[in-house]
Formats: C-alpha cells, structure tokens, sequence
C-alpha cells in the first residue's frame, strides 16, 4: 500500500508517494536524494542514521515517515546556513573529528541538537548525549573535543 | 519487511476494535523502536499495524496530591526520565529510564512499549534458527545447550529461558507500580508483578493481556519514605548502551541507622522483572552494615537454576545487589 506523505525537511515542504513500510531512512534517501543521512545497523544499535524531528535526535531507521508528517525534519543537508558551515562542522574538520566520516552526520546532528539545549556542556554530558553514536574510527576523544571548540566559539560569539 | 497497512485510529475505542479482530493479523505500534527491528528481521509478520502513540493514548505524567504517579503508557522515556516530579520522588524511575537504550531511542519509546519489549534472545530474532519455543510454539530451544551467557537464572523452565530486557520495569516492579489495563470490556488493574507470565510450557505468552487489550497508564503508589534512599544499578558488558547482565533496584526506608522496609527487584536474571520478597524480609529490621547488606543479598540466588554459560551472574547477583544496597542504604 501506498501512502502520500507530506513532510518538511530542512525548512522545505516536500511530498512523497511510498510504501507504508518504508523507513524515514529509506524515503530520506531513496526518495528524497538525501543520502547525506547515513545506513548503519538499521537496529537502532549505531546512531548514524540520526536526525532530527523538531530539534530533537531520533533513529531515522526506526521511525515510520507517516507518524513524523507535519513535523519538523532536519538532515545533516540542513545544518549549514546559506553555504556557511555550522560551528560543530567547522571544528570537525579542523580537529579531525571525522576519520571515514560514516558516523559524522549522524553525530553532527546529535551534537547540535545537544548544544541548542545546553549551550556550555560539561565532557560527561557530552559522552551521555553522543552515547548512542557509535564510531569505529575516531576512538571519540577528537570527537568530544570538537564539540567542547564548537561550544566555546558559539558562546564567544553571542 | 513484510508489506503491511497501517492504521492510525482517531481514538483508543477505535483502535481496541482494530486491535481485538483476529484477522487481519495485527500489532499495535507505538514508538515503534523494538516494532520495527522486529519486523525488518521478519520476527513478526503482522498484516496490519495499528498506531497507540500520543494522541491515541495518553502521554500525560501526573504525580497526584497523595503523591502517587500516573504515566500515560504513550509518555517517551525520555519524557519521564526528565520529568522534575519523577526525579525528585521516584528517584529510581528515573535512573533506571537513563540507564537503558540510547538517548535518540528514548526520544521515541513509549513507557507502554518498553513494558512489552521482547526478549533480546539472540535466538529468538534470528529467523535462521529453527529451535525457539518463544517464536515457533514446540519447536525447541536452541538456548538451552547453546549461547546462553545472557539467559535466566531465575524462573525458566525446560522450555525457554530468555530474560526480560526492560530496566525500568525492574525499578516499577520495585515500587509496587500497576497497570491500567483497557479493553473492550473496561477496565482492570493488574499489579506489574503479575503482569508478565513466566515461561513454564508455553513462552510465547508473555503478558496476562487479553488479544487486543492496552496498557492505559503505569500507576505507582506513593512511597515518599523509600524513594529518599533508592538505587538503580546496572551491570553490563561495556559502560553505556548496553542491556544489563545483571540489575538490581533497591528502595530502603531506613531509621535510625535500621532498616525498617526494603524493596528489592532485579533485571537481568529473570524471565520477567523479578522482585527479591526473600532479601526484603531480609533487610527488614536489619542494621544498615554491610554484614547485614551482604546477608540479605545472598537470599537473592535462591531457585537460581545456572545452565552452563549463565552461572556467573549467581555471584555476580549477589555482588550487585551488596554495592546497590551499600549506595541506597550507606553504612550506619
Ligand atoms: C538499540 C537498543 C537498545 C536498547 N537498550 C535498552 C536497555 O538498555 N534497556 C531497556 O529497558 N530497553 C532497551 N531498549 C528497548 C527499548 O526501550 C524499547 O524498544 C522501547 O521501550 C519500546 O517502546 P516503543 O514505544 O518503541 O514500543 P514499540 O516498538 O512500538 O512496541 C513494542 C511492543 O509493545 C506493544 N505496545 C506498545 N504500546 C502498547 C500499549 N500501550 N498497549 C499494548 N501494547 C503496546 C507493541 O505492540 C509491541 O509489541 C533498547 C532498544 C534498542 C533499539
Ligand atoms: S530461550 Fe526462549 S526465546 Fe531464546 S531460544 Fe529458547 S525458547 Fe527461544
Ligand atoms: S542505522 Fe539506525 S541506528 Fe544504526
Ligand atoms: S569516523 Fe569512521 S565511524 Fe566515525
């Protein structure tokens, strides 16, 4: 069965015709061309497909696109403004926070997510936000220290 | 995943007539979070989903003025874990909520969906493996003589023993929470302790649910005196995100450096949440000391049945269960 889905994503108001049973992951990708949103475990066990549903981090592998419609859907396509990076992507690419980068959006997205609500994070809060994004590359430290630059310079600059 | 409708009733009535009907074959679905998994590994083949989130059922988190909490079984993990009420009286709720899943995954639980979250068996959502009494009624169980590292210690029987996941419904069992259950006949209260049904020989009915029937909201009564000195531990194979080899939730209300009333349930272990009543009538009356501690967690391997890669959790309970009490309790 087919349903016709409306949904915005990053601001934009895009309609769809998929199968029921299709994952958010897989319309995001497959039907939208946002394939920036990654295709981990697809159990919910890895994090990469993270992105946001009114600000907030959820498993696009595991949501079902008909119970997001109306709400906000933000993919990692979203996050820099006007071809401007977003802080956290900046301090990523200067720390060298992504290695692979596979699990890089879906962390990004966590992040921010992270430092909208807590604008000046303690290191274990970050750990406890980014526990459910798992990376095999990193080892994680240049990933918190990112996060912890990218928090400094958001704060300075308000 | 096998193709499937889904329906997202405007109420809960219409959604109960939905749920009831034998055919289609259906599910409910809420957070979709343990659904989903289930469904991609073809566990479960439902023809027709029907959707009980928010907005179907109620999410609401209210801590009455006698002090008794109702949760709306569609209220998100997340939701209550952060709710201030929750965390200053039942303390244990809330860190047993932060210790399971991921934060992305309690964004989308519901507390209803967690209750009812099968078995992490590996088994059991392996579609490859033949032998799961759970999944094929009479098949067999490939756990009995295979990996069972993670299985039960406590209320198994020949047929399955595969362990209840949820973390907070060990804490709840704690508590003595019950159910609002909903049906198409009204409503019942069942007590949590008796809500999920042990093995025995027939594992693929887990719940005392009637087909079709909710869970409405988790009540929990007052318990100002216990939750002041409460504990969730949880032991795992690595620091976050991970299901608990072992669990335990203790709630004492001490005086005097005396224990005068202890709740003690344990995850991990069991085939469902299992409350300790042997370590509780143990506790009572005893001296906060780690003698007395130590004990009374002893108590808490009695039955234990170990099938050959599980025994170590039985000192393991025990060690688990002297350091929760250790926290809960201090020493006097
Ligand atoms: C990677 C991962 C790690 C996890 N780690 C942990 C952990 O450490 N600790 C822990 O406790 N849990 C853990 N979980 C499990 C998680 O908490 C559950 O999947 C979640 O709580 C289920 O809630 P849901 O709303 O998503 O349920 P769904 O997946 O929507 O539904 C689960 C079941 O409940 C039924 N259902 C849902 N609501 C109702 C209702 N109101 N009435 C009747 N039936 C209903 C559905 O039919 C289905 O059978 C983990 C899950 C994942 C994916
Ligand atoms: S322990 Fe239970 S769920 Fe696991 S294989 Fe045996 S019967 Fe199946
Ligand atoms: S792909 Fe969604 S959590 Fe791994
Ligand atoms: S950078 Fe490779 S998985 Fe994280």
């Amino acid at each position: 069965m087919k349903v016709r889905l409306a949904l915005t994503v990053n601001g934009e108001s895009r309609e769809v015709l998929a199968p029921v049973h299709k994952t958010l992951l897989e319309v995001l990708r497959e039907d939208l061309g946002l394939t920036g949103t990654k295709h981990g475990c697809e159990l919910g066990e890895c994090g990469t497909c993270t992105v946001l549903v009114d600000g907030e981090p959820v498993l696009s592998c595991l949501a079902l696109p008909v119970a997001i419609e109306g709400r906000a859907i933000t993919t990692i396509e979203g996050m820099a403004e006007g071809g401007e990076l977003h802080p956290l992507q900046q301090a990523f690419a200067e720390l060298g926070a992504a290695q692979c980068g596979y699990c890089t959006p879906g962390i990004l997205l966590t992040a921010q997510a992270l430092l909208d609500e807590t604008p000046t994070p303690t290191r274990d809060e970050i750990k406890e936000a980014l526990a459910g994004n798992l990376c095999r590359c990193t080892g994680y430290t240049k990933i918190l220290d990112a996060v912890e630059l990218a928090s400094m310079r958001m704060g300075a600059r308000k | 995943m096998h193709p499937f409708t889904l329906e997202r009733p405007r109420d809960v009535a219409t959604a109960m007539m939905l749920g009831a009907r034998g055919a289609p074959a259906t599910e409910y679905i809420a957070g979709g979070t343990d659904m989903l998994p289930l469904l991609k590994d073809e566990v479960l083949r439902p023809e027709r989903l029907v959707a009980v989130g928010a907005g179907v059922l109620d999410d609401r988190i209210e801590l009455g003025r006698d002090g008794t909490l109702r949760i709306g079984a569609a209220a998100r993990m997340t939701d209550v874990a952060d709710h201030e009420g929750v965390g200053e009286t039942f303390p244990l709720i809330a860190q047993a909520l932060l210790a399971g899943a991921s934060p992305q995954v309690r964004n989308m639980a519901t507390l209803g969906g967690n209750l009812l979250q099968r078995t992490r068996c590996g088994y059991f959502r392996d579609v490859g493996v033949v032998a799961c009494n759970k999944r094929r009624p009479g098949s067999g169980c490939a756990a009995m003589d295979g990996d069972n590292r993670m299985h039960a210690v406590l209320g198994g029987s020949d047929q399955c023993i595969a362990t209840h996941a949820s973390d907070v419904a060990v804490a709840l069992v704690a508590l003595d929470a019950r159910l609002r259950l909903r049906s198409l006949d009204g409503e019942r209260i069942v007590a949590l302790e008796a809500f999920h049904r042990v093995p025995g020989d027939a594992p693929q009915v887990e719940t005392v649910l009637a087909p079709g029937e909710l869970i409405a909201a988790i009540e929990v009564p007052a318990g100002a005196a216990l939750a002041r000195r409460s504990h969730y531990l949880k032991v795992r194979d690595r620091v976050s995100f991970e299901f608990a080899l072992v669990s335990a939730a203790v709630a004492l209300d001490v005086e005097d450096g005396r224990i005068r009333m202890a709740r003690v349930a344990m995850g991990g272990v069991g085939t469902k949440p299992w409350r300790m009543p042997r370590v509780e009538q143990a506790l009572a009356g005893a001296r906060c000391d780690g003698t007395a501690y130590r004990a009374a967690a002893e108590r808490a391997t009695d039955g234990a049945v170990p099938r050959g890669r599980n025994g170590f959790k039985l000192d393991l309970m025990v060690r688990t269960l002297v350091r929760a009490l250790e926290i809960a309790g201090g020493q006097a």
